[in-house]
């Protein structure tokens, strides 16, 4: 069910996202945003896309799952061979949309492949699974020869665009949200509380399971189609475990089931990293440690009663203002 | 005679698998966290021999018992700094902080050795064994004896004594054995000593069996000793023994028989597969859920 102050919420985030889109074009079109920072906006979305498309297994049905990468893997080298193949014969503005579809529908086919024996494990067998799947994934790739093998696929066409992407991530919030109010949503969300009463009360157990897997593997494996369009080189080496651990960190800092924490965490953990480059060694090893700090932060409660009276003293709603100035 | 030999050091690379999935199956066991960072403690304990081997020049014995020192105190204080403030949390929290850590150890080795590769010493140096035409490396025979040694006395200390007899009851029921006046806190800080020494020794049988150490080295064996520990039934030690070195016996004859490249793809395979049929592992107890 939604409420008024969630609608408003979901509204909110439109309307913000399609601001900075629109502030962040005009940024572009006059040459206020660095080239830096214009390359990095399509990772910026694919994140986002990856990030809230994980959320939905990890928030809504409350299973780890550590191979979200391989989905993209799978996504992408679908979709650049598709690209590759009718490059020729199709306008880019609908082969890449068809692009996207096919990896898409390819990474949803897997998801359900490995959905499968999902149904029988729970917990940590499955986010080892998981995390197999992601790595099977990976060195089958690199020893097919249609995949361009371990020096990786050349040859795809650079359709990828901020527009595009964007336009990605605006889908993906759609389907995404509204499935999490609907009434499918509210089902496979009564798994995560608690397994049995949802099963006693006629939910059917395994298709919500896959529903999620699939629906959440169709958006990694879009994802991965706008990477493979965005780099000139296409390498399985770059979706390996720790690029899921990578997915899996927005998920958790942006809040479990905050979708809205999720797109905003994901900015934030593409950007900074890459504006601490010229840390260069210590980069890392600063990450690690402000990674350390906030999740122990994040779960001491004394921290937490220092924080909302601070929130209480600002008139504004806590939420909203946070968020309003992280995107600024 | 081939095959015998692929099996022996296919036993000998498992029983590596074997010494470091005992440290996540006891953690898991007994705090109920996966220590992503476990297998980084291998790459420690294999630098810190490199250090006083060959830079110190130190006697092999006083080396190996350095790096066991070196990781016992950084397994601990690592469980005191970054674990014992989510006791309470969410697994997934706890989950972030392990990989953080994780992250934390790779890039301080980074810092301090640069991103390439060092050789390792040869600090065993036990010459071949032969029998007939079989022959067996002193690398192998070693890490095959010491392994058993040491699981033979990881039994004992957990069948046999108070203090494996406090571990037990904690990964029962850490309440419980709270009441019955066993310190929680000590029995899990011992958990994580007994971990890292054994992972200290993995990292030197490892270095000793390939040769070289960076940074990363210790990921992989991490990894596959993680997937081990799942395979034998995690929590359960007979479980990370037999799934270490099915795992370890499994990769070897997948790269002998099929295909190097795709040795990885079969280990995990197999994983998917006994988890498949038996969905707790080799080992695992089935628990029925009660409502």
């Amino acid at each position: 069910m939604k409420t008024k102050k969630q609608l408003l919420n979901r509204y909110m985030t439109y309307i913000v996202l399609i601001g900075v889109f629109a502030l962040v074009t005009i940024g572009v079109e006059t040459g206020i945003v660095s080239r830096h920072m214009r390359s990095l906006l399509v990772p910026i979305c694919i994140n986002i896309i990856m990030a809230v498309s994980l959320n939905l297994v990890i928030g809504f049905l409350g299973e780890l799952s550590l191979g979200h990468a391989g989905f993209m893997s799978v996504g992408a080298y679908a979709g650049c061979l598709f690209s590759i193949h009718f490059e020729a014969v199709l306008p880019t503005f609908i082969r890449f949309p068809l692009a996207m579809a096919a990896g898409g529908l390819t990474a949803s086919f897997f998801g359900l492949i490995v959905g499968i024996p999902v149904l029988r494990l729970k917990g940590d067998y499955l986010a080892i699974v998981t995390l197999a799947f992601g790595e099977i994934i990976r060195s089958v790739i690199i020893n097919l020869d249609f995949t361009g093998g371990a020096s990786g696929l050349k040859g795809t066409p650079q359709d990828s665009s901020f527009a595009w992407a964007f336009s990605i991530v605006l889908i993906t919030y759609f389907v995404i949200t509204n499935l999490a109010d609907s009434k499918h949503g509210r089902a496979i969300h009564s798994l995560k509380e608690n397994l049995i009463a949802a099963q006693s009360c006629g939910v059917d157990i395994n298709l919500y399971k896959l529903m999620a897997f699939v629906i959440s593997a169709f958006f990694a494996g879009a994802a991965g189609v706008l990477t493979g369009h965005n780099f000139s080189i296409l390498t399985a080496g770059a979706f390996d475990y720790n690029r899921s651990i990578e997915i899996l960190v927005m998920v958790v800092l942006g809040g479990i089931g905050n979708i809205n924490g999720s797109i905003l965490s994901a900015c934030v953990l593409t950007v900074l990293p890459e504006s601490l480059k010229f840390l260069s060694d210590y980069r890392m090893l600063i990450y690690s440690v402000v990674l350390i700090i906030i999740t122990i932060l994040g779960s001491s409660q004394r921290w937490k009663d220092i924080r909302s009276s601070l929130l209480s003293r600002i008139s504004f709603k806590g939420k909203g203002k946070v968020k309003a100035n992280a995107n600024e | 005679m081939d095959f015998l030999s692929t099996l022996i050091s296919g036993l000998s690379v498992g029983s590596i698998y074997a010494l470091i999935a005992l440290g996540y199956t006891m953690v898991y066991g007994i705090a109920k966290m996966l220590n992503f960072a476990h297998g980084d403690i291998i790459m420690v304990g294999a630098f810190t021999c490199v250090v006083a081997f060959s830079t110190w020049g130190m006697n092999v014995f006083v080396t190996i018992i350095l790096s066991v020192v070196v990781c016992v105190l950084v397994g601990v204080l690592i469980e005191k700094i970054a674990y014992k403030p989510l006791r309470k949390a969410p697994p997934l929290s706890v989950l972030i902080t392990a990989i953080g850590v994780s992250y934390f150890l790779q890039s301080t080795a980074l810092l301090i050795f640069g991103p390439n590769q060092r050789s390792f010493p040869h600090i065993i140096d036990i010459p071949p064994i032969k029998i007939g035409s079989l022959t067996i490396s002193g690398e192998a025979a070693a890490t095959l004896a010491c392994s058993f040694v040491l699981m033979a006395a990881l039994s004992f200390f957990i069948n046999r004594t108070t203090m494996g007899k406090a571990m037990r009851a904690v990964s029962e029921d850490k309440q419980a054995a709270e009441l019955m006046g066993i310190s929680v806190n000590r029995t899990i800080s011992i958990t994580f000593a007994i971990g890292s020494a054994l992972a200290s020794i993995a990292g030197i049988f490892f270095g000793a069996t390939y040769g070289f150490i960076g940074p990363y080295s210790g990921s992989m064996p991490g990894i596959k000793a993680f997937v081990a520990a799942v395979f034998g039934g995690i929590g359960s030690i007979p479980g990370a023994m037999l799934g270490g070195i099915l795992l370890g016996v499994i990769e070897n004859m997948s790269k002998a028989y099929i295909s190097t490249e795709l040795s990885d793809a079969i280990v995990f395979g197999v994983l998917i597969l006994v988890l498949l049929i038996k969905p707790t592992g080799l080992m695992g107890k089935a628990i029925n859920e009660k409502v």
